[in-house]
């Protein structure tokens, strides 16, 4: 390739007018062994735009399975959270009718046992009633 | 069944996903780099913009051209990263004043005059070097370069013409004092 045809390129590529073709043309050439001599200052600028081309990102993307696995976390605890109120509250009642239960068991036992205690005292009275009726009937 | 075909496309897997992505994932990389200088830094950012990109893959279908959406986001990502990091954050601040020293250290130890493009490069205008990585680099058309960076067709050229330029001009004067 001729060095005019290069410089022509050139001063076009200095002022942004080159095509996107003609710019590949001044890569090739530059990259390319031959080079004229005056021309040899521009060779590190194509070279390396074609060096900075071969640049790789090396770190692997974490792409998060994990937030995945965190859904699934979130949603099991919450159903968890959720049998555990159900049966928690089913627990809680239970224990309230049993303490209820408990609480008039004993209530009822107490009057009961009052009762008894009345009735006692109330044969007394009969006994009294006995006694006033034999008095009625000697008279 | 028209729910189905509807609500499949939606559903992309991870295959799927780096099917597309993987294509372009280091042009995002180079990008980045070209802006933020550091790698590990320009790695933070595509691993940043491909995972943004992941969590809302449900609009990416929507999305005619992905790689230049990544890139768009890439490009903004990193300048508010350098945006931040101009404003306020003293220690990277001054991180960057020792990274300067040790460039400089670098430039009279660069032997290697393709390197010494790069360092070239990475003093130029943030514009410039997105403008001069886009087309001199990746190849992009002017034209996706113009929606990719917003600007009128005319910047473009003015801004890559300074670019090339500004380039040609510190690299001749490195081949005459020989130092390159």
């Amino acid at each position: 390739m001729g060095s005019d045809r290069i410089e022509q390129l050139l001063e076009k590529y200095f002022e942004a007018a080159t095509t996107a073709a003609e710019e590949r043309e001044l890569r090739a050439y530059f990259t390319g062994g031959d080079i004229a001599p005056h021309l040899e200052a521009y060779t590190p600028m194509f070279a390396f735009f074609s060096e900075a081309r071969k640049e790789r990102s090396t770190r692997q993307v974490p792409l998060k399975p994990r937030t995945y696995t965190y859904q699934w976390l979130s949603i099991a605890a919450a159903a968890v959270l959720m049998f555990g109120l159900y049966f928690g509250y089913e627990y809680r009642e239970q224990q309230r009718a049993e303490y209820a239960y408990a609480q008039t068991r004993k209530a009822l036992g107490m009057i009961a046992q009052n009762l008894d205690r009345g009735t006692a005292k109330v044969a007394h009275l009969g006994e009294f009633e006995e006694a006033k009726q034999k008095i009625y009937k000697n008279n | 069944m028209k729910v189905k075909q509807t609500t499949q496309p939606l559903v992309m897997t991870q295959s799927e996903f780096l099917h597309i992505v993987m294509p372009f994932k280091d042009k995002l990389y180079r990008l980045a780099k070209r802006l933020l200088i550091s790698s590990e830094e320009a790695e933070d950012a595509t691993q940043e913009v491909l995972m943004k990109l992941w969590a809302g893959k449900k609009q990416m279908e929507r999305y005619r051209n992905v790689e230049a959406f990544a890139m768009t986001m890439t490009k903004n990502f990193c300048l508010d990263r350098l945006k931040s990091k101009q404003s306020g954050n003293l220690k990277l601040v001054h991180s960057n004043y020792a990274e300067e020293g040790a460039s400089l250290q670098r430039e009279v130890e660069t032997r290697n005059s393709v390197e010494w493009v790069e360092r070239i490069m990475e003093e130029l205008p943030e514009q410039q070097r997105m403008i001069l990585q886009l087309r001199d680099v990746e190849e992009y058309d002017y034209e996706e370069i113009e929606k990719l960076l917003d600007m009128k067709p005319t910047a473009i050229r003015v801004a890559l013409s300074r670019a090339r330029k500004a380039v040609r001009d510190k690299l001749i004067e490195k081949h005459r004092y020989g130092i390159g």
